[in-house]
């Protein structure tokens, strides 16, 4: 029997339910890859439709219109318009929702006009009778000559008769723009027609006025659509007039088939508004919200986080004792294990915040944040749209930065990005908990836990300096800033689970495989360089050692012999002597060569410099059994005789971190999105300098 | 003086007279907010900016500058005309 595959997109206005469809129609059969070039999110999964037919379904971004206002919306056209694309659907899939339906109906008729067999279905269909609202499916379907199908995505309800419809769709002819151009302007479009005859002339229209790259076009059609290009004014107005002409058109078949008993329809959405949108409760409840979040991301992540520490530090010794001594035993136990140990732990935070954004998001919430915010933003040069990435930026700076595309001025945008990796991502924690718990004592000061106030101080740093980061950029930038802020505010609805598991499972393999990828690759790289060295003072460490402590006199255990000769080959391996390199210029912050190392090698990844840390001492120490904070509480610097990380080495250190840009991900990613060097150099040049320089200010200060 | 979008107070409704398709951003007309149309103030933000609306069953959020660029009609007697058109 053969097989059949068809291609399906899914196109939809944000908010209404088009993931839950997705998901619905795939569950977990779905992987997210990349548009190219570009980093927005390609999600596609695989629909078995009936027993010979699989449908292939691409979940194309939110959009309201086919006119694209941001990039994630212009993937829509690009895979509508072109033939060749690789994505180029046999059918499109228009999800509308029973609420917003002449909204919706507007895309529709967009992407109806593309001459791709279309399907329109409605969604939240069941809760049509609480709202009040009827619809004549059938008079609806013969009006826009499409298939109609109502559905409730999130109770599983009228997806068999969708797939249905996907198999043997009713319609399949539809008419294009024709119908408008009449009305909009007969010259123009008629000589439209006759120049770029040899596409339909809808879709002539959409090259006019949408398309950027042309080159795919014989020379003749691009000298044609540059020529219509020339007046843009009146471009502009024949779109207006399109966009009106399309709404009367849609007001006129729903004055037909849709109706609202306007007393029926809920209130629970204005009544909600009033509170959470209230010029004082509205940010009472916002505050409240983000402690709440931060309370969870340390409370319930702390225990998981500490159970995975122990727990690789457990496997680490196991294997030690199983394998026989050699090169690839220590490889495995002191350079891949920690590294591996260095990435899971952070999967509790990014979890629990990814899963606070998604719900804030998935609610409708975040959109009254959005309202809140936007004024006070402004004054900062950002949007209230910069709260969404500010507040993923705690998670990590990398899909924050993503996040950052929705903002459609382009210096609100820029500076958006430029700021978000000041405040605190979850990479920093591992670093502020370590050396928070080896300086600041764990003691109660007027009810506050000390190590809880420092570190609310530290997060408070971040966002500080965001803001006033914001500001001297928003005075200093000099790009014209054309935007036009509107946002949705959808209506209230409650997560749904699946939606909310697929979401974070996403996020997290991405991070786990992202910047797992390179902290493991840094781990092996640091134990190589570790544990080889020179071959005069390194190779020979034993009889070096042997003769220094024969020269001394004094009588050492064998225990004490072995670990003299291990710091010894630390401090003459590759790291050690690029580590002294850089002690002059570190040890003003207080920081000595053991520690310049992890700064070294955490230039990759913050989280780095713990992992880093703890490689270095186990290197040095074969014992493996006490965790990286004991060992670090019992280094004594030589010079003091006093503890390495005493108070304000370890101050120094806390603030260095809070501002230095220490994150490649984060770079390559601000490149992607601004699509040049220039800025993310720029971050990593300013954010290092004033890391270096408050950070020196507070050990010189402190000390 | 013609009333404008950005002079309604909360809970007040008007219908929109005209915009000037010029200025007027073309996500918002996608959006439907065009001539005819019943627009509702139901939040204004604190500082006055920005505002949150209902029109034409979309729930949005503007700024007071494009609010301000959205010409309306509230005398009930004239809207009655309007709609009725």
């Amino acid at each position: 029997m053969r097989h059949n595959k068809i291609k399906v997109a899914l196109v939809g206005n944000p908010n209404t339910g088009k993931t839950s469809l997705f998901n619905q129609l795939t569950g977990l059969n779905q992987k997210v890859g990349n548009y190219p070039g570009i980093t927005v999110d390609k999600k596609q999964g695989k629909c078995k439709l009936s027993e010979t037919v699989t449908a292939t379904i691409t979940d194309l971004p939110g959009t309201y219109s086919i006119n694209p206002n941001t990039i994630d919306e212009s993937i829509v056209l690009e895979t509508l318009i072109n033939k060749d694309n690789e994505d180029y659907p046999d059918i499109v899939l228009v999800v509308a929702e029973v609420d917003n339906i002449k909204r919706n109906l507007f895309l529709f008729s967009q992407i109806k006009d593309l001459d791709i067999p279309t399907v329109l279905v409605i969604n939240m269909s069941d809760q049509m009778k609480r709202k009040g609202i009827s619809i004549d499916v059938e008079l609806l379907e013969q009006e826009l000559k499409t298939d109609v199908v109502l559905i409730s995505a999130r109770k599983n309800i009228g997806i068999d008769a969708l797939k249905k419809a996907l198999l043997h769709p009713k319609y399949k002819k539809t008419e294009a723009l024709a119908v408008y151009s009449k009305r909009m302007d007969v010259d123009f479009f008629t000589k439209v027609a006759t120049e770029l005859k040899n596409h339909s002339l809808y879709k002539a229209w959409l090259l006019i006025t949408q398309c950027n790259d042309l080159s795919a076009f014989p020379k003749q059609e691009q000298v044609a659509i540059e020529k219509f290009r020339e007046d843009e004014n009146k471009l502009a107005r024949l779109q207006h007039k399109e966009t009106v002409l399309r709404y009367a058109k849609i007001n006129d078949i729903l004055k037909k088939t849709y109706k609202v008993d306007q007393q029926k329809a809920t209130t629970l959405r204005a009544r909600l508004d009033k509170v959470l949108t209230h010029r004082i409760f509205g940010y009472v409840i916002f505050v409240a919200i983000l402690m709440l979040i931060f309370q969870s991301v340390f409370d319930f992540a702390q225990i998981p986080m500490d159970y995975i520490d122990s727990g690789f530090a457990q496997l680490s010794n196991w294997t030690t004792s199983k394998l026989p001594k050699g090169m690839f035993t220590n490889l495995l136990t002191e350079g891949i294990i920690p590294g591996i140990g260095g990435i899971l732990i952070f999967i509790p935070q990014i979890v629990i915040l990814f899963l606070f954004v998604a719900i804030l998001e998935e609610t409708g919430y975040m959109s009254r944040v959005v309202f809140l915010m936007d004024k006070i933003m402004r004054r900062f040069g950002m949007s209230g749209k910069s709260v969404v990435p500010l507040i993923s930026g705690t998670a990590c700076a990398i899909p924050a930065i993503m996040a950052a595309r929705n903002i459609s001025g382009i210096k609100e945008r820029l500076i958006t990005i430029l700021v978000t990796p000041f405040t605190t991502c979850a990479a920093r924690i591992p670093v502020y908990a370590i050396i928070i718990a080896l300086v600041v004592p764990n003691e109660r000061y007027y009810g506050f836990n000390l190590q809880g106030l420092t570190l609310m101080v530290l997060y408070l740093i971040g966002f500080v300096s965001a803001i006033v980061s914001a500001y001297i950029l928003h005075k200093i930038l000099k790009v014209t800033n054309k935007s036009h802020f509107i946002i949705e505010m959808p209506n209230y609805k409650l997560p749904s689970i699946k939606n909310l598991v697929v979401t974070i499972l996403e996020k997290t393999k991405a991070f786990v495989f992202g910047a797992g990828k390179i902290i493991l690759a840094i781990s092996v790289v640091l134990w190589f360089l570790a544990s080889n060295g020179p071959s005069s003072s390194f190779g020979k460490a034993n009889e070096i050692v042997a003769k220094e402590i024969k020269l001394d006199g004094i009588n050492l255990s064998e225990s004490e012999q072995q670990q003299k000769i291990a710091s010894y080959k630390l401090e003459h391996s590759y790291i050690g002597i690029l580590g002294k390199t850089i002690e002059p210029a570190i040890k003003p912050l207080g920081y000595d060569w053991k520690i310049g190392i992890a700064l070294i090698s955490s230039f990759a990844a913050r989280e780095v410099f713990v992992g880093t840390l703890a490689t270095i001492y186990s290197v040095e120490n074969e014992d493996d059994t006490t965790g990286i904070k004991q060992r670090m509480q019992a280094e004594i610097n030589p010079e003091t005789g006093k503890k390495r990380f005493d108070f304000p080495t370890g101050i120094s250190l806390l603030v260095f971190y809070a501002f230095a840009m220490q994150c490649m991900g984060t770079l390559a990613v601000v490149k992607r999105e601004t699509n040049t060097w220039k800025w993310p150099l720029y971050q990593l040049f300013g954010m290092t300098a004033m890391a270096y320089l408050f950070a020196f200010i507070t050990y010189q200060v402190l000390s | 003086m013609t009333k404008t979008v950005a002079d309604l107070q909360i809970g007040e409704k008007g219908i929109i007279e005209h915009v000037c398709l010029n200025d007027i951003p073309l996500k918002l007309l996608e959006m439907g907010c065009m001539p005819g149309k019943e627009v509702e103030m139901v939040q204004i933000a604190p500082f006055n900016d920005p505002l949150y609306i209902i029109v034409n069953g979309s729930h949005i959020a503007i700024r007071k500058e494009v609010a301000e660029i959205i010409k309306i009609e509230t005398d009930k007697i004239l809207c009655d005309i309007i709609k009725s058109k």
